[in-house]
């Protein structure tokens, strides 16, 4: 395997107490897909935001953040600034609010070209072909558009352009789909899945959807509490998960569950308080198969060479 | 088993904006038309699930059915025209944002009771806070606590169990699990299917989720740009989708099985706008199957089988 675009070694995040992300590891190779998924509060928007150095300054980063090389927690704020649009870009939740009202689509999309060499007819025409890629229809009529012009879905279609118009080494989509029905998400995904064929890079996909793990990703990364608790490939973790949180959050799923059920299941149990983590195993409070043990740290078994999970229980 | 609640041949038109240039030119006012020719039959102890894409007329329908929007055909709650019926009193709606739906300015204690005041039942009548949150699974220490402190399960359940109040027949719930983690999301739809067990509530759940519909109705309706478009019983519709719409509805849900992943797309481009509602049938112009004679000929819902019905000319 090449060298990773993206590797994350012992990454932690707080907001004052607040750990909301605690000692992650993951990475990123060419031309894959790997995705971050939890549920609310597991820290994987911290940890998408850090991945592009947009956390909020109250946020204090630890750890290394490397892409292609190049550590984000170490570097200022201008080489940040640098990196960012051009060998990390984001595609966010809602692309209403990742472009400008008041400007063009465009003006904006030539604007997000303004480290090329070109002249402002060749960017115009690059941003053109970038929209007609995303499935635009007519893209040059769509470049004089306000993106309130646009529906949900094409506005989702024309942040992927935007995003991919610098042809980043690394593409973080942040709940990329949660915004759309499910006919638009359908179609996201399908062109999500088209552009990594021909995209040179790394894409991250950060969801609480296992829908689009299974539809779109290689490898997957579960977060709870802040912490990374089982990766491995998604057919890994889909037919083997190996921490209870992966098993439980699984079989939750009401599109895992065939028959019709009067009764789903839950979890029950409330997330650990984060300014407060416990020592031990962040899942013991909720877990079935908890013992004393649970109160120490638990270990990172290794079961294959893509899956580990961060559990006592767990036997190679 | 008497019907809960008919609707029959529901028509809404909403006014378009009246501005100066609609007041000048000729033609008098125009409207636009939201729904046209609905049907449905909700039974007391029957949870009935109505789905469709944004924008495909399923909050405007809950609310013609609550009497909050003007609407032409027949309306009747427990065999009685909305006017004549106790249709206030015998019906509650959960609306799709807990917290937004409750004051922020008012303990949960009180605002589980208002529904007491504003209808004037007698002291005697009432049931207390505590009983009505025991109801919903919460404790009773919850009453003293204001919305902002509730997680949005908590929030969810405080809605249900002021929407229980006044024991109601008919209980109307938009998007119930919108914006719940998959691992309790389960809690709600639970408590709603014991509610309509053991009280013999009739719901009507509004969902674009499919997985959570195929759990929770009992009998869907699928609502295409303001018109009915399939109805059935769940499990069958499921089993053997009559319209091409559904049908494409259903493939589209992503699939959490990485060994199940489609490659085709199953339905292409998006719903059209109210404004320029093709002509025939709506869906022609994203059909699969279209013939020539569906863009001329809007299709009637005809029966196809027992407690069955379709919209399309091709369905068998």
């Amino acid at each position: 395997m090449s060298d990773p675009v993206l590797q994350v070694r012992d990454l932690s995040v707080r907001y004052g107490p607040v750990q909301a992300v605690r000692g992650v590891s993951l990475s990123a190779a060419r031309g894959e897909v790997v995705g971050i998924v939890g549920e609310s509060g597991c820290g994987k928007s911290t940890l998408a935001s850090a991945l592009i150095g947009l956390n909020p300054p109250s946020a204090r980063a630890t750890g290394q953040i490397a892409i292609e090389g190049r550590d984000l927690v170490a570097m200022t704020e201008a080489e940040r600034r640098a990196l960012r649009g051009d060998r990390v870009a984001m595609v966010f939740q809602d692309p209403m609010t990742a472009f400008n009202p008041v400007l063009t689509l465009g003006a904006q999309l030539v604007d997000f070209q303004h480290r090329a060499p070109l002249t402002k007819a060749e960017k115009r025409a690059r941003a053109a072909a970038m929209l007609a890629r995303v499935g635009l229809p007519d893209p040059e009529l769509a470049l004089t558009r306000y993106v309130h012009e646009l529906s949900g879905g094409m506005r989702q279609r024309a942040a992927i352009a935007a995003a991919l118009m610098m042809q980043p080494a690394l593409l973080i989509a942040d709940e990329p789909t949660t915004a759309l029905d499910v006919t638009m998400e359908a179609q996201i995904l399908h062109l999500l899945r088209e552009l990594r064929r021909d995209h040179d890079g790394a894409i991250v996909i950060i969801t609480h959807h296992l829908g689009v793990v299974g539809e779109l990703c290689d490898r997957v990364y579960v977060m709870y509490a802040g912490q990374v608790v089982e990766e491995g490939t998604v057919d890994e973790i889909y037919h083997d998960p190996r921490h209870p949180y992966t098993a439980a959050l699984i079989s939750c799923d009401p599109a895992h569950i065939a028959d019709r059920a009067e009764v789903l299941p839950t979890i029950p149990g409330r997330l650990p308080d984060l300014t407060d983590p416990p020592a031990g195993c962040a899942f013991a409070a909720r877990c079935t198969l908890a013992t004393q043990r649970c109160a120490e740290p638990p270990p990172r078994v290794v079961l294959s060479a893509t899956h580990a999970a961060l559990c006592h229980e767990v036997r190679p | 088993m008497s019907a809960l609640y008919e609707v029959r041949g529901l028509r809404v038109d909403v006014p378009l904006g009246g501005g100066l240039l609609s007041a000048i030119l000729p033609g008098g006012k125009k409207t636009l038309n939201i729904l046209d020719g609905v049907d449905l039959t909700l039974h007391s102890g029957e949870t009935l699930g109505v789905v469709g894409e944004s924008g495909s007329g399923k909050t405007t329908l809950a609310r013609a059915m609550l009497g909050l929007t003007p609407a032409a055909g027949t309306l009747q709650f427990q065999g009685r025209d909305l006017a004549a019926s106790n249709l206030r009193r015998g019906t509650a709606m959960m609306f799709q944002d807990p917290v937004s739906s409750l004051s922020p300015r008012m303990r949960v204690g009180e605002q589980v009771v208002e529904p007491f005041t504003i209808h004037g039942i007698p002291a005697a009548e009432r049931t207390s806070a505590a009983e009505l949150l025991s109801r919903v699974g919460l404790p009773p220490e919850m009453a003293a606590r204001y919305p902002h402190e509730l997680s949005g399960g908590q929030a969810r359940r405080v809605c249900v169990a002021r929407a229980l109040a006044l024991n109601p027949a008919l209980v109307i719930a938009d998007e119930p699990t919108a914006g719940l983690d998959m691992s309790i999301q389960g809690e709600v739809l639970n408590l709603l299917s014991g509610l309509k067990r053991d009280r013999g509530i009739g719901f009507l759940v509004i969902s674009h989720n499919l997985p959570v519909i195929r759990h929770a109705a009992d009998r869907i309706a699928i609502l295409y740009l303001g018109r009915l478009v399939e109805t059935g019983l769940t499990a069958d519709v499921f089993a053997r989708p009559a319209h091409p719409y559904t049908a494409s509805l259903i493939a589209a849900e992503p699939n959490p099985d990485p060994r199940k992943r489609r490659d085709d797309l199953a339905i292409k481009g998006e719903i059209p706008s109210l404004l320029r509602r093709p002509a025939g049938c709506a869906f022609h112009t994203r059909c699969p199957i279209a013939v020539p004679d569906c863009a001329l000929r809007p299709p009637a819902l005809r029966a196809i089988g027992p407690d069955r019905q379709v919209a399309c000319h091709l369905a068998t």
